[in-house]
């Protein structure tokens, strides 16, 4: 097969298996999200809908997708339609850059594990993250409804004030890997010290662990998610900016707003937290993590099905439980290791940041307006700067 | 051939936006085309091997300043402009009048440059982030700091007549 073809269909393949687990994902996201803040809070969380609530998310769309579309009459037709569409196209557009793992080689064909290898990704993320305001802005404006358009004025606001420190913060990663590749900056993040990994947070010479505060604030605000949710502040804007949207539309946004949270996730991951590197290394039995974890999780889960406290953890629980018992023996298979392994470390990593993203949702209030806009021009991008003035000064003394 | 195709595709897209930049009535109709034409001109940027330049266009110009022009405009509550009616002259000598100075300049391109070598896509690769960089740093080390200055003075001049707002 000539190698345009073999680009091809392996292009489609992984368009189609990022696509199918980015959108389950993105429908599960919101389940974990209900039942962590539930839980928290010291409720069940969704518990009807299949067992654990695990159907919620299914039950969610159809409901989204069945729902009658509201077309208000006040509104500016044509941006009304597009706004969501642009959102939603803008926000699922940045994961095709996004590495996941090394390579991959099946049939003496190598190829990438990420759908576009760009050597300005970086770039490629924040030019599409810059263009994703459009969506919300123009949702806002074109509702003709108040509390949408100050909803959507305080999102470009807030999203053009926290891209600065954003990309600053950004920056000084970059200086220390020498590229804007993600997967060179991955590559860069290589091996350890002993016991520390030389991820970028933990790196000779400056450590980014202010780059990764600032970066993961100034997500929050990006992704418009609490403590910077003003675009949507329902005590004073009913929903904000999509207020008038209903159905698929609406699920449209909020599509949007978990792909961006997934993306942000990711993009802190490779920059800052090593990609797919383990967390220590593979001669002290990092391969072994996560069986030992999946099998905890499969061992916990039987236990409390023969020890149950509600009547159906009978069945439920011991299925759960073979389930990652075998997921656990998947991970023992020789030759699956070094695929697996990466796309294991790198889904923990980005899982760990999102379970952080929903766990400050249940923690913390929203900002004021005026706390918002002071934090990032008086705080943030001078602290930024002076970050990247410091990564730049060591870097330079070193090399 | 390929690249031709996604040219005139690109540069198509982007005559058209430039167009209805000037024909929609609504400014933020305008505001978005505008958004088009910075857009499709990433994409020929990024087909003539400036790289980093084109991702510097969407950034810049279609994400941050367009950005900011959208938020004016929605700001303003800017509504549809009013169009008054037009000169007879400028309905009927507008358009030929317009061809002929293409024209003309087409021509005097081709007689002042007559052995300007032809464009192919792929040739120049020095468009990445680091021979920018180098360009930026060395060669025109002057006009970068001068820029540098200018806006500078753009943000004392607007703080300046912020403040003045306040008291």
């Amino acid at each position: 097969m000539s190698p345009s073809i073999v680009f091809l269909i392996a292009t489609s393949v992984k368009l189609a298996i990022i696509a199918f687990v980015l959108l389950t994902a993105l429908a599960y996201i919101q389940w974990v999200e209900r039942k962590v803040i539930a839980h928290v809070q010291v409720r069940m969380g969704p518990s009807r809908v299949g067992p654990h609530g695990l159907l919620q998310p299914l039950a969610d769309v159809i409901k989204l997708i069945t729902k009658e579309g509201v077309l208000p009459p006040q509104v500016n037709t044509v941006f009304y339609v597009a706004a969501p569409i642009l959102a939603v196209f803008m926000a699922l557009i940045s994961i095709s850059v996004i590495p996941f793992g090394t390579s991959i080689t099946i049939m003496g064909h190598k190829t990438m594990m990420e759908l576009a290898d760009v050597n300005v990704g970086v770039l490629v993320i924040l030019a599409v993250s810059s263009m994703g305001v459009y969506g919300i802005a123009l949702g806002g404006w074109a509702s003709n409804n108040k509390y949408s358009l100050i909803g959507g004025l305080r999102s470009s606001a807030q999203m053009i004030s926290y891209e600065l420190p954003m990309s600053l913060a950004i920056a000084a990663p970059l200086l220390m890997a020498g590229s804007l590749s993600l997967r060179d900056i991955v590559n860069a993040q290589h091996g350890s010290w002993h016991l520390i990994p030389r991820w970028a947070i933990f790196a000779y010479p400056f450590p980014q662990v202010f780059s990764f505060i600032i970066f993961m604030i100034a997500a929050f605000a990006e992704t418009n998610r609490i403590p910077f949710d003003l675009p949507e502040a329902e005590n004073e804007l009913v929903a904000g900016f999509h207020v008038e949207y209903s159905s698929m539309s609406f699920a449209g946004f909020f599509m949007a707003e978990y792909s961006n949270m997934v993306t942000v996730c990711c993009i802190a991951t490779i920059l800052f937290l090593g990609g797919w590197h383990p967390l220590w290394p593979v001669k002290w039995g990092s391969d072994f993590a996560a069986p030992a974890i999946f099998a905890a999780a499969g061992l916990i889960c039987i236990y409390h099905g023969i020890n149950y406290v509600r009547p159906f953890d009978r069945i439920t629980l011991p299925i759960f439980g073979v389930i990652f018992l075998g997921c656990a023996g998947i991970f023992l298979v020789p030759i699956l290791v070094p695929i697996l392994m990466p796309i294991f470390w790198f889904l923990a990593k980005v899982s760990f940041l999102l379970f952080v993203f929903i766990w400050i949702r249940a923690t913390l209030p929203r900002f004021r307006y005026d706390q918002l806009m002071a934090f990032a021009w008086k705080f943030l991008f001078p602290v930024a700067l002076v970050n990247l003035l410091l990564t730049g000064f060591f870097v330079a003394l070193v090399s | 051939m390929v690249d031709l195709l996604f040219f005139g595709i690109f540069a198509a897209i982007a005559v058209l936006c430039a167009i209805n930049v000037v024909l929609q009535k609504h400014p933020i109709s305008s505001a978005l085309s505008l958004v088009g034409v910075m857009g499709s001109l990433a994409v020929l940027y990024l087909m003539l091997g400036g790289v980093f330049i084109a991702m510097a266009q969407i950034i810049v110009y279609a994400g941050a300043v367009m950005v900011l022009f959208v938020f004016v405009i929605m700001l303003l509550n800017a509504g549809i402009e009013v169009r008054r009616g037009r000169s007879w002259m400028a309905t009927i000598f507008g358009v030929p009048a317009l061809l002929g100075l293409l024209g003309v300049l087409a021509c005097l391109l081709a007689r002042w440059f007559p052995d300007a070598p032809t464009i192919k896509f792929g040739d120049f690769t020095g468009g990445g982030a680091k021979e920018v960089g180098y360009a930026l740093f060395t060669e025109y080390l002057l006009p970068f700091e001068v820029t540098s200055v200018l806006i500078l003075i753009a943000i004392l001049g607007a703080v300046v007549l912020a403040r003045k707002e306040l008291d």
